[in-house]
């Protein structure tokens, strides 16, 4: 069992309160998850800058001077605002590569990579995990939560979700796979970096050689339907907006509402009673075996959305 | 009339009041308001009480109900209506998965449509659902009815016993063992005394009924009886 929360902000003037608005829906989700929690946020990008969440157990040491330390690999000004375990790198564009490179030579781990998205996670009951961010005072077009209830591998910050599947995506993941042990060869062989003996990693990783090899999200999340074995409700990020996936049994709940100012997903209807207006939403349980996809973008692009 | 506040008497306290009702209780109007889909709301009712929860629902409200009306005004939760015995249960909106699942008897009716696996392994209860439902309802269902206004999903009746299926809509596939059968006088009027019961305007010529084929399990006539 684990709990996901998405939401996704049709009306600006919310903007301010996305962290505090999916802050309590994470927060209902204990129940389901309590062992760990992460969060996934869209706040906005700046003009030829890219940014990185990174993540250290010994943030005090790891993390000190790291914009001084990231400079040359970048080729330009870093800018690092640490918070807790976690850092948010904000570097020159074009310059993720060396600067993954750098990070990964320092032993610092990488939470995300992209222009808008910002990912923290860690170990502990959902209210303490979204206190030690302050997530409840982040700001952002759009954003998604998961809490945590272990089922395949360790409680561990890497084992937490979201994953990170391409830049400025990510994946979280309620239910389990039963053939990741195979694929995760299969995607090992083929170059792709997979941490973890998680099961979602390997599912993140799945989405990311997809990519790698010229499908659209939307295109990855079709064929994942055929390719991983076991039960999952899947919602990805993506820069303009969320997409939700269940698989064809859908034995893992999904509830979705929308109103004129939001489209929001709950493992349960719990995690969405204190939205505004949810009285008067449409509340409905997504297909089985359907990809869906919400964007800010009127006239998406392949890549950003394809189903 | 009662009305709990279920957000300050909290769960535990609100489902000790409404199990503690006697077949002769006075205080049979019962409204639970501020429900915030909890779960188990209502469960474990055995008393001819009728309560009415404001709001939608978690998973397994009217739980193992017995005599008791539970009137759900919102959406109900997976699980609602599981193992029911007797009496009725009426949904205004939605029903999640595995509605009235292994129910033994009573009624469910559902005014929007029930998700996936409705009335899996039903023994008994009769389902009425305005809408349409999801995919393997009534799987392995045993006995009792399951009426659908609307469409069906993807294998319907998989592994079906003697359960019966009523479907006025299309049927997006029949599961194994499942087929369609003659609607016989006989089930005009079953149907029509189902659809009156909850109080649904349908007419029962437009339907088609469905049923095990009979040819999964040992079914020996000799043992009708026991169905």
């Amino acid at each position: 069992m684990c709990g996901i929360v998405g939401l996704f902000l049709k009306d600006r003037s919310l903007e301010p309160r996305l962290g505090e608005m999916l802050t309590a829906m994470l927060i209902t989700m204990t129940d389901r998850g309590p062992d760990s929690a992460g969060i996934a946020i869209y706040g906005g990008e700046t003009v030829g800058r890219s940014k990185m969440t990174v993540q250290s157990d010994d943030p005090e040491t790891a993390l000190a001077d790291l914009a001084s330390k990231l400079q040359d690999a970048a080729g330009g000004t870093v800018n690092v605002t640490v918070k807790s375990t976690h850092a948010v790198l904000d570097i020159p564009a074009g310059s993720t590569g060396k600067v993954r490179a750098a990070l990964n030579e320092m032993g610092i781990r990488i939470m995300s990579v992209g222009d808008s998205l910002e990912i923290y996670k860690e170990v502990g009951l959902p209210k303490n995990v979204a206190a030690q961010f302050e997530l409840a005072k982040m700001s952002g077009t759009h954003g998604i939560g998961h809490t945590r209830m272990a089922t395949e591998s360790a409680v561990t910050t890497m084992g937490a979700h979201p994953f990170n599947t391409g830049a400025d995506q990510c994946l979280v993941h309620n239910g389990s796979l039963s053939n990741h042990n195979s694929l995760r060869r299969k995607l090992r062989r083929e170059g792709i970096h997979i941490e973890t003996e998680n099961d979602t990693e390997v599912g993140a990783a799945y989405l990311t050689w997809k990519m790698q090899n010229g499908a659209t999200l939307g295109e990855a999340l079709e064929s994942s339907l055929q390719d991983l074995d076991g039960f999952f409700t899947f919602v990805v990020g993506t820069k303009d907006g969320f997409g939700v996936v269940r698989d064809p049994i859908a034995c893992k709940p999904a509830v979705m509402a929308e109103t004129d100012q939001y489209v929001a997903f709950g493992s349960e209807y719990r995690a969405l009673v204190d939205l505004p207006g949810i009285e008067t939403a449409r509340v409905w349980e997504p297909e089985p075996a359907t990809v869906y996809f919400w964007s800010h973008n009127d006239t998406p692009t392949a890549t950003e959305k394809a189903a | 009339m009662q009305t709990i506040d279920l957000s300050k008497v909290g769960l535990r306290e609100t489902n000790k009041m409404l199990q503690a009702q006697s077949a002769d209780t006075n205080q049979t109007s019962w409204e639970i308001v501020n429900p915030r889909g909890s779960h188990a709301i209502a469960c474990g009712l055995d008393a001819p009480i009728e309560v009415t929860i404001k709001g939608s629902t978690g998973y397994y409200s009217a739980g193992m109900n017995q005599q008791a009306t539970v009137n759900i005004h919102g959406s109900a939760g997976p699980g609602t209506g599981e193992n029911i015995m007797s009496g009725k249960i009426v949904i205004e909106g939605d029903a999640s998965q595995y509605l009235g699942a292994t129910g033994q008897g009573g009624l469910i009716v559902v005014k929007g449509n029930a998700s996936s696996r409705c009335g899996i392994s039903m023994k008994g209860v009769n389902i009425v659902v305005q809408g349409n439902i999801g995919h393997m309802s009534a799987f392995m269902g045993q006995s009792g009815n399951l009426v659908v206004c609307g469409d069906a999903g993807d294998a319907l009746g998989d592994s079906c016993y003697e359960a019966r299926f009523f479907v006025r809509g299309k049927v997006k596939s029949l599961g194994a063992d499942c087929i369609k059968k003659e609607m016989r006088e006989e089930h005009i009027t079953l149907l029509q005394s189902l659809l009156d019961e909850a109080g649904i305007d349908a007419d029962p010529s437009e339907f088609s009924r469905y049923g095990s084929a009979r040819q999964l399990y040992n079914f020996h006539v000799d043992n009708a009886g026991a169905y």
